[in-house]
């Protein structure tokens, strides 16, 4: 018998805003045999997500299938009529989104959702159709199955929704379902729990699937195959195995040596100055009324102390909502903190950074983790690496030029980008640029607010090595903030955990996962997804995964 | 949750109450700048001084403004719309029949144009991009444009001048038959329609749009639902604050527009009364019938606020 | 600053057919406002036709208004009127609007608290209305006239120009500014104008419409530009006999204001929009 999914030649074209057609999947052949799941990965505008959108026979606003062929169990989704593909999207193709938290109706609650395809399709009566959906939610082990579906879905935390919409796309009983990277907004203790679920509902329901992710490692874990795939063209499609320890294209050899970092090279322990370089002292922060304890209406950081060596790097690291960015803020002095002291090289600082001398916020710069909003996007790149030279060095004319130039050298940028507009430049070069600004400054210490969560997995590996680099060349140190344990450890010398405004422990990068540690770090350690596609299986539920912060940490 | 629904309805009511206090300080004193004495203005060029100045106490005119402010807020409150400078008759009396009739025309406007004009606006939506879509937006664009009193003078031309279907006025006072009836409002309320309806296609479609374009839309479509249930099921309640705003927002322009086509049309309402009373300087009826208007208003768009802090589904 | 110059000169923009048809009927109507009394055939004032109401003839191409005077004359005069006075009004209404809503986003605190409030609450008077209570007042001058309709449009030139402040404030880009230790000025003039500039001079054009239409209801209603002067709103009203007749004084005047709007509305819908793929 012919493979459930069988996509052939598959081309789809997308309209530019100045009305010129570009293809965007340039002839893609692609099966996926009953009962199988298949990983498409790829990196952002790589068209992972427009294949398995065509599954579906959809198509985002602006693009349209140009040829080819993806036929689904005999049929092709791409030739037929509207009315058709309707009748089999949920029953025989069902889609779980990236972003459950926006896929859900506001105004509906979570059960008239997930039922919704069973009254759309009249698959069932609605008693039945509500029993099918507690059992489901049942397999997908949310809490309170009974019950969960009355609430609306702002009552529902992201990762119970995510798992929530996979019961959505289950209660049809699709012979093939697509996941569109359904677990890149979570949290990783949350993500854990999610791909197991998800993993053991597959199983159970046999359906074929197709997984989309930029995460090699999650898809280790779940996929039976994986298609990469770079500038709308299949690059390498192999079994897991094959593909995670024999890779034949170097663009999927890039891909799995960004998921494992290298740890970066050691700093010269002379480097150490006499006193700290930063020295941040019982600081507690929040917003709202401050509180007869001390405390404001909503803390976010609660009495955190830490240090940072000249010359040596501090990791930060926690999950949303853990106040690891809000620490970087109090630091920089954007929200000034309710009590604490905060001293740079002995001297205390202001709480708010406009009562900070000109020379203390030059010595502390701070990067933003999305350069798309931290570069101002009517100015061109020379105007905005200038403005610092002027403002802190008094440089103008041929010499600010001249240093600019250097700048971009120091970032590894052509120096031709200086007359361009911040919107013309790819991901990459922005957070380039947005480094460099920081180096106009000439600082001692930069804090790096989460800059590499939002590049792809290959642009990330390549900053982190240019930070080391100029840490080398530049003598700096850094506070780098980040969700990504493995990130923190290839650049850290000490690495500081927190959880839910407190800082509960601090490590050298080593030793993580080590015995006597505490248990959240523990936690955070053992949720790194690995490439081994064992890992997910082979994590028993030990205590540490139990570990009570969870609930509070996912929401 | 109950309780935060209660706690914004009730500030949003306070917000208006404080809005009507600034507008009507804001409406006293644009009249109370009036150069020149209105005593003087009012008992003419040959009065006497001792004429003048028992008529400026008479009317508290010497009292600092602030006073007569209060006095005068203080008499709105209680009823006391005060008495008319042109003629001597009580504010309340003039204006009486005259607010019925504009209300009766507004009413008239509204039924007309609020279903037309949702239903227009929520099909160009749904068939975005369609000729069916530019034509109503092309048209809509076209009427906002104008000014009213061109869309009068052109439905004057076409129905009185060319067709001779209508007369070219109307007197509501001289209605007797319900044929007399659709005669004195067709124009009016033709005319009044097309300026608000132009209004609420626009904003409906623009709300509309933007609820189909989330992604909860698309993952409706995605489970296999038609285009008309991801409208019916899943746009349309989410666009519904929008919406009630679009509605309330166009039926505040009824009172920009009830202006001009009273006037044009000769019509015995209340905006008409106000024209006349700025051309006589008669500032108890002006001030009166401004605060009117404005109460409309407020009420209107304070209406549409609440309608949306209900219907919004993370305060449930 | 010139390689700046030269780059973005150097990127491609998108022109739309509609939008030049109505940039070229606007530069037409600003011309003939500067040029009016160059060329229009008769004085304005004059009565040159024995007839009244007179139709389109080879002498007076627009027809005769009320009183036997050229309606060409008095449109091309007219639109110095309604141009000039709108112009004025809304330059006006935007520079302040403007200043003080990129102000209060920037500033936030009382300052904001209490400006919003106020202009929201005057915002809240219908626009015809402010203007008759006015009239009623003070009386009506160009001068007045020209306040009163900034005035009225300030609050929503505000409240456009505070909510995109609003949001560019937001931006870490700013957020940076001020950390570098940047003052108010300095934000408010490069960091965030530069963002808002676009948005803002269309809401200006949008703006314009609507304060020609009110400047037109306004002297409709005889309570605009006096006689013997008149914008073309007070054509329409002086003509308005006319309407029974189906006389060109009337229609003309009006189909001026449309031509003037529409155009306008076509010319912001349709600005050249930078083509930001030109990487082919």
């Amino acid at each position: 018998m012919a493979h459930l999914v069988e996509i052939r030649g598959l081309r789809v074209e997308a309209k530019t805003d100045s009305g010129r057609r570009i293809e965007i999947i340039r002839g893609v052949d692609l099966d996926v045999a009953d009962g199988e799941i298949l990983a498409l990965i790829g990196e952002s505008g790589s068209g992972k997500t427009t294949i398995a959108l065509s599954l579906l026979g959809y198509t985002r606003a602006g693009c349209r299938i140009a040829g080819g062929s993806v036929t689904v169990d005999g049929r092709d989704m791409a030739a037929l009529p509207e009315a058709e593909r309707a009748a089999l999207r949920g029953t025989m193709v069902a889609y779980i989104p990236q972003s459950a938290a926006a896929a859900f109706n506001p105004s509906r609650t979570v059960m008239e959702q997930v039922i919704e395809v069973a009254r759309i399709h009249d698959l069932m009566p609605p008693d039945a159709a509500r029993a099918r959906a507690v059992e489901l939610f049942r397999a997908l082990a949310l809490p309170e199955p009974e019950t969960i579906g009355a609430r609306y879905p702002h009552q529902v935390s992201g990762g119970q929704l995510q798992r929530l919409s996979a019961a959505m796309a289950l209660i049809g009983a699709p012979k093939l379902v697509i996941f569109d990277e359904p677990t890149t907004a979570l949290d990783v203790t949350t993500q854990i729990e999610v791909l197991r679920a998800f993993k053991a509902v597959m199983k159970e329901s046999r359906a074929a699937g197709v997984y989309v992710s930029h995460d090699l490692a999650v898809v280790a874990q779940i996929a039976d195959r994986i298609a990469v795939l770079k500038g709308g063209e299949v690059q390498e499609v192999g079994a897991t195995g094959q593909i995670l320890a024999r890779p034949t294209h170097p663009y999927t050899r890039a891909l799995l040596d960004a998921v494992e970092p290298s740890a970066g090279a050691a700093r010269p322990a002379e480097a150490a100055g006499p006193g700290p370089l930063l020295e941040v002292t019982e600081v507690v922060a929040g917003y709202g009324r401050i509180g007869p304890d001390g405390m404001p209406l909503v803390p976010a950081i609660r009495r955190v102390s830490l240090t940072v060596e000249r010359g040596r790097n501090l990791g930060i690291i926690g999950e949303s909502g853990c106040g690891k960015s809000t620490l970087a803020r109090v630091i920089a002095g954007i929200l000034p903190p309710v009590s604490g002291r905060i001293a740079l090289d002995g001297t205390p600082l202001a709480p708010a950074a406009a009562q900070r001398p000109r020379d203390a916020l030059r010595r502390l710069q701070i990067v933003f983790q999305l350069a798309d909003t931290a570069l101002n996007p009517a100015k061109a790149v020379g105007e905005i690496l200038g403005r610092p030279l002027t403002f802190y060095h008094g440089q103008r004319g041929r010499a600010r030029e001249a240093r600019i130039d250097r700048l971009l050298d120091m970032v590894r940028l052509p120096r031709a980008l200086k007359t361009r507009l911040p919107g013309e430049l790819s991901g990459g070069q922005k957070q380039r640029v947005n480094l460099a600004r920081a180096l106009a400054a000439e600082p001692e210490l930069v804090i790096c607010d989460e800059i590499t969560s939002a590049l792809d997995s290959v642009v990330a590996a390549a900053i982190i090595e240019l930070l080391g680099e100029l840490q080398r060349e530049l003598g700096l140190s850094y506070i780098f903030i980040s969700h990504d344990l493995a990130m923190v450890q290839s650049i850290c010398d000490r690495i500081a955990v927190m959880v839910a405004g407190e800082k509960i422990e601090e490590l050298a990068p080593g030793d993580f996962g080590a015995p006597g540690t505490h248990p959240y770090s523990r936690l955070l350690h053992a949720s790194m997804p690995k490439l081994d596609p064992g890992w997910l299986d082979g994590l028993g539920r030990d205590a540490a995964v139990e570990w009570p912060v969870r609930a509070g940490a996912a929401s | 949750m109950k309780s935060q629904i209660a706690y914004l309805v009730l500030n949003r009511m306070a917000a208006a109450l404080v809005t009507l206090l600034v507008v009507s300080f804001t409406i006293f004193f644009a009249t109370a700048m009036l150069p020149g004495d209105v005593a003087e203005v009012l008992l003419g060029q040959a009065a006497t001084p001792e004429a003048v100045a028992g008529l400026r106490t008479a009317m508290h005119l010497d009292e600092p403004a602030i006073l007569r402010f209060l006095r005068w807020i203080g008499g709105l409150a209680t009823g006391d719309l005060g008495t008319s400078y042109a003629n001597a008759i009580p504010v309340a009396k003039l204006i009486g029949g005259r607010l019925a009739n504009t209300l009766k025309l507004a009413a008239v406007t509204a039924v007309v144009s609020v279903p037309v004009a949702l239903g227009l606006g929520i099909l160009a939506a749904v068939l975005r991009g369609t000729l069916f879509d530019r034509v109503v937006t092309a048209l809509t664009i076209g009427v906002i444009s104008v000014p009213e009193f061109m869309i009068a003078t052109s439905a004057v031309l076409l129905f009185s001048v060319y067709l001779k279907w209508l007369p070219a006025l109307s007197f509501a006072n001289e209605v007797q038959s319900l044929g007399q009836l659709l005669r004195v409002f067709v124009m009016p309320v033709l005319t009044l329609s097309f300026v608000i309806s132009a209004q609420m296609i626009r904003m409906t479609r623009a709300a509309v749009v933007e609820a189909l374009d989330k992604p909860y839309a698309e993952m409706a479509l995605l489970k296999g639902a038609s285009r008309t249930r991801v409208v019916l099921r899943h746009a349309l309640p989410n666009a519904l604050g929008p919406i009630v705003n679009a509605v309330a927002l166009s039926l505040s322009y009824l009172l920009g527009g009830v202006i001009i086509v009273e006037t044009i049309f000769n019509y015995p309402g209340i905006a008409k009364l106000m024209v006349d009373a700025v051309s006589t300087r008669d500032l108890p009826l002006i001030q009166t019938c401004a605060m009117i208007f404005c109460l409309g208003y407020l009420l209107l768009i304070t209406i549409a606020d609440i309608v949306a802090i209900v219907s919004n589904p993370r305060l449930r | 600053m010139a390689a700046t110059l030269r780059s973005r000169l150097r990127l491609g923009y998108a022109l739309n057919p509609v939008g030049v048809v109505g940039f070229c009927i606007v530069a037409f109507w600003a011309v003939m406002a500067l040029a009016a009394p160059l060329i229009a055939p008769h004085p304005v004032g004059e009565i040159v036709d024995f007839d009244y109401f007179g139709p389109m003839t080879r002498e007076f191409w627009l027809g005769t208004d009320y009183l036997g005077r050229d309606m060409l004359s008095r449109i091309l005069m007219g639109a110095r009127y309604t141009v000039g006075i709108s112009l004025a009004a809304v330059a006006l209404a935007c520079f302040t609007g403007v200043t003080l809503g990129m102000t209060a986003a920037v500033t936030g605190g009382w300052f904001d608290t209490v400006l919003s409030r106020f202009l929201d609450a005057l915002n809240s008077i219908p626009s015809k209305l402010f203007g008759l209570v006015v009239v009623a007042g003070i009386g009506s001058s160009i001068p007045v006239l020209i306040a009163t309709l900034a005035v009225i449009y300030t609050p929503g030139a505000y409240r456009f120009a505070r909510a995109l402040a609003v949001n560019v404030n937001t931006m870490d880009f700013v957020t940076v500014a001020r950390v570098r230790g940047e003052g108010t000025g300095h934000i408010i003039g490069s960091e965030i104008l530069p963002n808002i500039i676009g948005p803002v001079l269309a809401d200006l054009g949008l703006r314009f419409v609507f304060v020609v239409l009110l400047l037109s209801g306004l002297s409709f209603l005889g309570l605009g530009v006096q006689p013997p002067d008149a914008d073309w709103g007070a054509m329409v009203r002086e003509n308005i006999g006319g309407l029974p007749f189906g006389a060109p004084a009337v229609v003309v005047p009006s189909l001026a204001i449309a031509s003037l709007t529409i155009s306008v509305n076509m010319l912001i819908d349709n600005l050249p929009r930078r083509i930001r793929d030109r990487s082919a």
